[in-house]
């Protein structure tokens, strides 16, 4: 009667023992869910280092003194800890807010104009995203530990 | 009538949730739009920034206007994200509640620190 009942549909895979070091590796999320996964990881980062993000807010605007203290951060550092520590936090930031933005965007496109939701673009868009993102956060990291 | 309230609530079916799902959008929206105006700012200015170029973007009332607009803005998209994060992975009714109740006490601490930056410049 339907394609479900029917005896010569094709068998789905099944499986039974799944061998962590020969099938994990192999068993990997289409781009559209990797890109979906990080959404979510990027928003989380963002809310738990929201109040560094506040700190470099207030210490850059308020006073030329608290915005010297702010630059030795990433310089100097803090105490034991090193510079270019803060400037890899102030990276997994910048990373959080560009993929952020960038699926986002997507997101948005996608709710706007249903017509384009297929499942060619949600891989292609979804690569888009992953490239544009990550060649902004190498483009600004790389100025942010002062490489040009 | 069906009684809709208590242990009877429905909890599911048409417009359930539409509304934080708008307001995810349209708050997702507003930050995109400071995000551009504030990076342009940044971009069209001549030299290298230091303090006065970048406190002074944030100098006329009408970026503090957007400025405030978007911490609210910030605000309100985050708990909605927060809060499917806790709904999807935490059970428990207890554990999810105190995670929930966290969340809007470090969210509405972040904003009132944020605003009380803004406010002083």
């Amino acid at each position: 009667m339907t394609d479900l009942a029917s005896s010569s549909r094709p068998k789905r895979p099944e499986f039974r023992n799944i061998n962590a070091l020969n099938d994990l590796p192999t068993y990997l999320l289409p781009p559209a869910g990797i890109v979906s996964i990080l959404h979510r990881i990027s928003g989380a980062i963002l809310f738990v280092l929201m109040p560094f993000i506040i700190w470099m807010f207030d210490t850059s605007v308020s006073s030329e003194y608290s915005f010297a203290r702010f630059a030795s951060l990433f310089n100097a550092g803090l105490g034991s800890v090193p510079g270019w520590f803060f400037k890899l936090v102030a990276l997994a930031i910048i990373w959080s807010y560009l993929h952020h933005f960038v699926a986002g965007m997507r997101h948005l496109l996608m709710d706007i104009n249903h017509d384009i939701v297929t499942k060619q673009f949600g891989r292609t868009s979804a690569l888009a995203v992953l490239t544009i993102s990550l060649l902004l956060t190498v483009a600004l990291g790389a100025k942010l530990f002062g490489l040009y | 009538m069906a009684v809709n309230y208590g242990s009877k609530r429905l909890a599911t079916g048409a417009h359930y949730g539409l509304r934080d799902w708008l307001a995810q959008r349209v708050t997702a929206t507003l930050m995109a739009l400071f995000t551009i105006v504030l990076l342009a700012q940044v971009l069209l200015s001549k030299g290298p920034i230091g303090y006065d170029k970048w406190a002074g973007i944030f100098s006329s009332q009408w970026m503090k206007f957007i400025t405030f607009v978007t911490i609210i803005a910030l605000l309100y998209h985050a708990w909605i994200g927060v809060r499917d994060i806790w709904m999807d992975y935490v059970k428990p009714v207890s554990i999810r509640l105190t995670l929930q109740v966290l969340s809007i006490v470090w969210l509405v601490g972040c904003a009132g620190w944020a605003i009380q930056v803004l406010w002083r410049l």
